[in-house]
């Protein structure tokens, strides 16, 4: 082990990009003497390994420059400079049968396709069944491939690419296509040329996909490697690139982020107090979530956090609540509280102050959260300050478990032996199936 | 330590594995110079060929008469011209549909392959954009394609000699094949050349179009090759043949006349004497040399071709 199967050393890719006109003769001797190009890196000074047996990702915003990258690994464009260096027999999952010829039957298509990947007939005579299994298309192999649906189009080809069995898969986006259970037959697929030692490389903006199969992750942005690391840390870096660009990260792959709904307060509403007050009677004056390490940039899932809410109350007041709320990225409201309905009031404020919300644990999974607090009469009849989705905190999830909510499941295995019931838990020691065997 | 990785060599493009088990590096970053693109190339010939089958394929799938239709362009230009030179203009050439069709057989070859052949990596833009292999397989495969319309029209020139019961020079047949070989390196050669510049240029193609138009008329196809010759002779180039020699088409077009319509130059009859001046009669030695030369040429273009699309491929995922 620890052989490298990809290495990309200081790789750049420029293209001169002409600001008008196109490709005609005509056009570029119209433009020719004039300076009339740009020159934009698509890659600027990347460089990377990828060991055999690794699942690596590239991830990054449309224009990162990951497909680029990919293309510089499997052949098809030349960097300006640097170098890259492949070992084994590489494979590119074709994007939605690219190279499938709508005249040919499916058949003729697969010995096409496979022979564009550097096979020959009698290699593919063998895995021939496999491959038509795969796709589920026995019935429609000799049919003219013009005929199939987008949905058989794109299966044929995941189905070629992944059963000539590479040492090397290269995947562009195309995890996404066809129905959800041809979806998890494909990341089943790939499961297996995991555990069989296959190089993949992976290029996404699905995060989550990421999360599940990738052992490592880069974080490509504007041509620059952001960062190398396992993928929970990748996809929070991924996740500041964008919001420095002002693009939320959404776990499905979504390019477009709607803005987050507004707002809904149930309680207490405050619709007919005007929002900018010049003289409130108390004021917010800061919101901090404050993490376990107060150096880090984000909680991990189940961490305690402590959630401080400064303020400034000119003179005193009795009749005071504070209230708070969570939003998840997708613009639902997680959890809502405050210091009435946790029967904890709070007596008075008079001056400066800090109320403080201790959470002791925060079983969140990843993701940026918005804070929005609230400081209402005790009914919640006037609100004399708010403070909304200005504030966030954010989690960072090592693992690969999916959704918001860190739950801790256990496996508890109920089974039926020789007339007598068993229970094992599994906690790592105890194998239900072995239990089963015996 | 030995499974130190060896530092990369800058003329070996397959580096030094670190150990037996492990697959050779390939440093893909690379251009790989011509002799390594031949390699790829031997390596891919199963792809040329699936690629030459299904081009066939391809063109006449969906079309009732199929093959048949590449036999009537042949027969529509033998009908064309034979009206045109026999009946009106009246060009002293006997069974001038032989003369022409032998001709004419080595041309479309030609022009088939280089116009094909220039075309082809944009038409496969959707493969070269998303996956590695020698994408002169494309340009080959065009030229092959053209390879098998030639076969199938020899095919009506035979008939058109049975018919006519005109009989082939069989001692010429080596500078028939050698002719053949001319033609396809010579367009595989342009081809190669043309269709990494036409992805930059789209125009290429259709200039490509408007110069073999030229350059069919420049190839003494429709009329006899005789004739030019002695307008030269009685020019201020008198004797200086060789100059023609310039377009290798021409030669390769009258190696192709020389052999296949063979004419009569016994100088027994006013229609042997006719067929004698379609032609000089050269001996074999002298077709044998000019198309050597030819070849040469054409192989010196071949290389140069193959340079230029290693470093035109550079881009072609960006610009197609």
């Amino acid at each position: 082990m620890g052989e490298l199967a990809i290495e990309v050393t200081n790789v750049t890719k420029s293209f001169k990009v002409y600001q008008e006109g196109g490709q005609s003769a005509k056009e570029r001797l119209i433009r020719a003497g004039r300076n009339p190009h740009i020159v934009f890196k698509a890659l600027d000074d990347v460089s990377f390994e990828v060991k055999q047996g690794e699942t690596f990702a590239l991830l990054g915003h449309n224009g990162s420059g990951k497909s680029t990258m990919l293309k510089c690994i499997a052949g098809t464009l030349r960097p300006s400079t640097g170098r890259v260096v492949t070992r084994g027999r590489l494979a590119a999952l074709l994007e939605l049968g690219a190279g499938f010829h709508p005249d040919l039957t499916g058949r003729e298509n697969i010995y096409l396709n496979g022979s564009i990947l550097g096979f020959s007939k009698s290699q593919i005579d063998v895995i021939f069944d496999d491959i038509v299994e795969f796709a589920e298309l026995s019935d429609f192999i000799d049919q003219q491939v013009k005929h199939y649906s987008s949905g058989m189009y794109a299966r044929l080809g995941f189905s070629v690419a992944i059963n000539v069995e590479p040492e090397i898969l290269l995947v562009d986006e195309v995890l996404s296509v066809g129905d959800e259970s041809f979806q998890r037959k494909c990341i089943d697929r790939v499961r297996q040329l995991q555990a069989d030692g296959r190089t993949i490389l992976l290029v996404s903006h699905a995060a989550e996909l990421v999360r599940q199969i990738a052992d490592r992750a880069a974080v490509l942005d504007h041509g620059h490697l952001v960062d190398i690391a396992e993928p929970g840390e990748a996809i929070r870096t991924l996740r500041e690139t964008l919001a420095r660009r002002g693009i939320a990260l959404l776990a499905e792959d979504e390019d477009v982020t709607e803005p987050p709904p507004a707002p809904k307060y149930a309680d207490p509403p405050s619709l007919t107090v005007p929002v900018v007050n010049v003289d409130k009677q108390v004021m917010i004056t800061k919101v901090v979530a404050e993490y376990p390490d107060p150096d880090a940039k984000f909680l991990l899932p189940n961490q305690p956090m402590r959630l401080r809410i400064d303020y400034f109350a000119p003179e005193r007041i009795d009749d005071i609540c504070m209230a708070f709320e969570f939003q998840d990225p997708h613009g639902n409201v997680i959890f809502g509280d405050d210091t009435q309905t946790m029967e904890q009031p709070i007596h008075a404020c008079d001056g400066v102050g800090a109320v403080c919300f201790d959470l002791p644990r925060v079983p969140l999974l990843d993701g940026a959260y918005l804070i929005s607090v609230t400081a209402t009469t005790r009914n919640g009849g006037q609100v004399y300050d708010r403070r909304d989705l200005q504030d966030r905190f954010e989690v960072m999830q090592p693992g690969r478990q999916r959704g918001t909510v860190a739950l801790e499941p256990k496996v508890v295995h109920y089974f039926h032996d020789a007339g007598a019931a068993h229970e094992t838990e599994t906690d790592g020691s105890a194998h239900t199936g072995d239990a089963a065997a015996s | 330590m030995s499974t130190s990785i060896d530092p990369p060599t800058e003329h070996h493009e397959v580096l030094v594995p670190d150990r037996v088990s492990v697959s050779p590096a390939l440093e893909v970053s690379k251009r790989p110079n011509p002799f390594q693109r031949v390699g790829h190339l031997w390596q891919y010939r199963e792809l040329i060929a699936n690629l030459t089958r299904k081009e066939l394929k391809v063109k006449y799938k969906n079309s009732v008469l199929g093959f048949v239709w590449s036999l009537l362009n042949p027969l529509m230009y033998l009908l064309v011209f034979s009206v045109v030179f026999n009946i009106i203009s009246e060009v002293p050439v006997p069974y001038y549909g032989i003369f022409f069709l032998s001709g004419l057989l080595a041309w479309n070859l030609f022009s088939t392959a280089l116009g094909e052949g220039t075309s082809s990596i944009v038409q496969n833009a959707q493969l070269v954009t998303k996956v590695w292999f020698p994408r002169e397989a494309l340009v080959l495969a065009s030229v092959f394609t053209a390879l098998v319309h030639f076969a199938l029209q020899a095919v009506v020139l035979l008939g058109a000699l049975i018919a006519f019961k005109r009989v082939p020079d069989p001692t010429f047949i080596p500078v028939l094949l050698l002719a053949l070989v001319v033609t396809l390196v010579l367009a595989t050669a342009l081809a190669i050349g043309l269709s990494a510049i036409n992805v930059y240029l789209r125009d290429t193609q259709h200039l490509l179009e408007v110069l073999l138009l030229a350059w069919f008329w420049l190839s003494a196809i429709a009329y006899p090759y005789g004739q030019v010759v002695s307008k030269l002779n009685t020019s201020q180039f008198a004797g200086k043949e060789w100059l023609l020699a310039l377009n290798p088409m021409l030669t390769v077009v009258i190696s192709f006349q020389r052999t296949i319509y063979n004419p009569d130059y016994s100088g027994t009859s006013e229609s042997a004497l006719h067929e004698a001046d379609t032609i000089p009669n050269h001996p074999m030695s002298w077709y044998l040399t000019h198309l050597s030369i030819a070849l040469g040429v054409s192989l010196v273009l071949l290389f140069g071709a193959l340079a230029l699309f290693s470093k035109l491929e550079d881009n072609f995922a960006e610009e197609i």
